[in-house]
């Protein structure tokens, strides 16, 4: 009761605190802490949440179905056989995703490039990009299995088709929303269409393709794990051992494997997230672009 | 620099040189409909300042675009003689992912000048606006007077004959506005270019020009023009100056005729 009580405290100095931003004088450990306080508790309350539904609610029978976190830790994390299995998983679905968004960014930028060039390019494609965004990609994966095979080119062939999509509009948006003004200087001096992509248009668009960057690449790790999940065949990556140890009922084994998927597509996010910031930092005020 | 003269007959004002753009009952009309100005007259000179001013959408920036062939007129003749025009827009319009110094190299670099050259040229057009020592920064650490300036600094780097200023300095406060109005001016001295400068400002405007021109409504017509007898360069305190506070009044006069 009393860690409870603990977290019943800490909850509360954090929402008398909550209306206003900290001010500046705080320190610097306060402020990591207002950071990093409220994710803590809520994963203490998750967890607490997950042992009184393992031990209390569910009879010790159907237990399987939500095994105690501890299990899932100490089968999933420190079987050193499991463990094994699962990092060679990782490693090949990071590769696949890694690839597919490399190849997703060059095609989308590409084609963001040719449709800021001119009208009816860009009236010819962009409804195909929609119709390639909106098509269930479950429902183009046995398609892609009959054109690709079932190994990694199918797989990076599914992270390219779900990621290309914000590439290619946070792109497209970032070349055409330079200011005007900045239009009529370069037409002053004579620029041509090269130049203007080159020097003007393109270095506006790097925060935008980076907006696109960092969704398509939490984009392009469900990609990958839904094509091997879905494939069934070729090397094993996450995708694969998830639909391995769902057959076996191994749950613990299911969920540890799933804190993986999480950690990887996390791991990709604050990467694009982390080059971006430190690409663009120098030239906006904080928040005044994305 | 091309105006050592000016500072051989510092009390007078720059000697006008060529013509360097002609307005002959130019008028524009846009694709709307929408007649912005109408019969415009005047031709310009080196060493002419000729500030413009008049009620908001009156056309006055229109009148610019016209002038440097960005928004070309529909009616009339315009005559543009200056082989490369220095543009100052309403804000500092620099590239926020480019330093001072390589804001300033803008235009050379466009212009295909060597990378010698086009450093050259701008730690000239740098020191001429008072930056020396800003020139790693970028715009983002800069206060709006010094955007400001690193613009001017660039329009200047091509050693225009004409610079054309779009309200340069509308958004920045009294003081600052005050300090760049006198660099302005001394620019204008010591280069001399000729000028069209937009603005809101009377005093601003009978201050730095050898002539103020008062545009009317929609479609934007000239409806009186005044000559600043003052020789150069004017202390800030000429402001104070009966006559400043006279032909200041004569143009708030013909500028409030022009609402009607």
């Amino acid at each position: 009761m009393t860690e409870l009580d603990h977290i019943g405290a800490a909850l509360d100095v954090q929402s008398t605190a909550a209306a206003p931003p900290v001010p500046e004088s705080r320190s610097r450990v306060a402020r990591l802490a207002w950071k990093i306080l409220p994710p803590v508790v809520f994963f203490v309350l998750f967890v607490a949440f997950l042992y009184l539904v393992s031990y209390v609610l569910l009879s010790p029978e159907r237990q399987f179905l939500l095994p105690p976190p501890h299990e899932v830790v100490q089968n999933g994390l420190f079987d050193w056989p499991n463990l094994h299995e699962q990092l060679i998983a990782l490693k090949d679905t990071t590769k696949v995703s890694l690839i597919g968004l490399l190849i997703a960014f060059v095609i989308g930028t590409a084609l963001a490039i040719l449709m800021s060039q001119a009208e009816w390019i860009e009236r010819s494609l962009y409804p195909y990009a929609v119709i390639v965004q909106v098509t269930p990609i479950l429902a183009i994966v046995p398609l892609i299995a009959l054109w690709f095979g079932y190994d990694v080119q199918a797989r990076v062939v599914v992270c390219v088709l779900i990621s290309i999509f914000p590439i290619i509009t946070n792109t497209l948006f970032g070349l055409l929303t330079v200011d005007k003004n900045l239009h009529d200087l370069f037409t002053l001096q004579g620029a041509g269409r090269l130049t203007r992509l080159w020097r003007l248009q393109l270095p506006h668009a790097i925060p935008d393709i980076f907006v696109g960057l960092r969704v398509s690449a939490g984009l392009s790790v469900i990609g990958a794990i839904v094509g091997e999940f879905f494939f069934r065949q070729g090397t094993p990556g996450l995708g694969r051992l998830l639909d391995v140890y769902r057959a076996r009922l191994e749950s613990d084994l299911l969920m540890s494997t799933l804190l993986f998927c999480c950690l990887l597509g996390i791991a990709v996010f604050l990467a694009v997230g982390v080059v971006g910031n430190r690409l663009t930092r120098k030239w906006f005020e904080q928040g005044e672009r994305a | 620099m091309s105006g050592t003269f000016a500072r051989e007959q510092p009390s007078g004002r720059p000697e006008q040189g060529e013509q360097v753009i002609a307005f002959r009952s130019a008028g524009k009309v846009f694709p709307d409909g929408t007649e912005a100005v109408r019969d415009v007259s005047f031709t310009l000179r080196r060493g002419e300042f000729l500030s413009v001013v008049g009620p908001s959408g009156c056309g006055k920036s229109t009148l610019l675009r016209m002038a440097s062939g960005l928004g070309p007129h529909t009616s009339g003749e315009v005559e543009a003689e200056a082989a490369n025009i220095g543009f100052v827009f309403q804000d500092a319009t620099l590239l926020p992912w480019r330093t001072v110094r390589k804001n300033v190299e803008l235009l050379a670099e466009l212009d295909g000048a060597s990378k010698a050259e086009r450093q050259r040229i701008a730690a000239d057009a740098i020191r001429l606006v008072g930056l020396e020592g800003f020139e790693g920064h970028y715009p983002k650490a800069l206060s709006g007077g010094m955007r400001m300036r690193t613009s001017v600094a660039r329009a200047l780097t091509m050693k225009p004959p004409l610079f054309l200023l779009d309200e340069p300095f509308g958004a920045l406060d009294e003081i600052t506005r005050g300090t760049l109005n006198e660099e302005l001016q001394r620019l204008f001295v010591s280069e001399r270019f000729a000028a069209i400068f937009i603005t809101h400002s009377i005093s601003e405007a009978v201050f730095l020009s050898t002539r103020v021109l008062v545009m009317s409504q929609r479609p934007g017509r000239i409806v009186e023009s005044f000559d600043v007898p003052f020789g150069y360069p004017r202390s800030p305190e000429l402001r104070f100056d009966p006559e400043f506070g006279r032909l200041s009044g004569e143009v708030s006069q013909a500028l409030k005729a022009g609402y009607e």
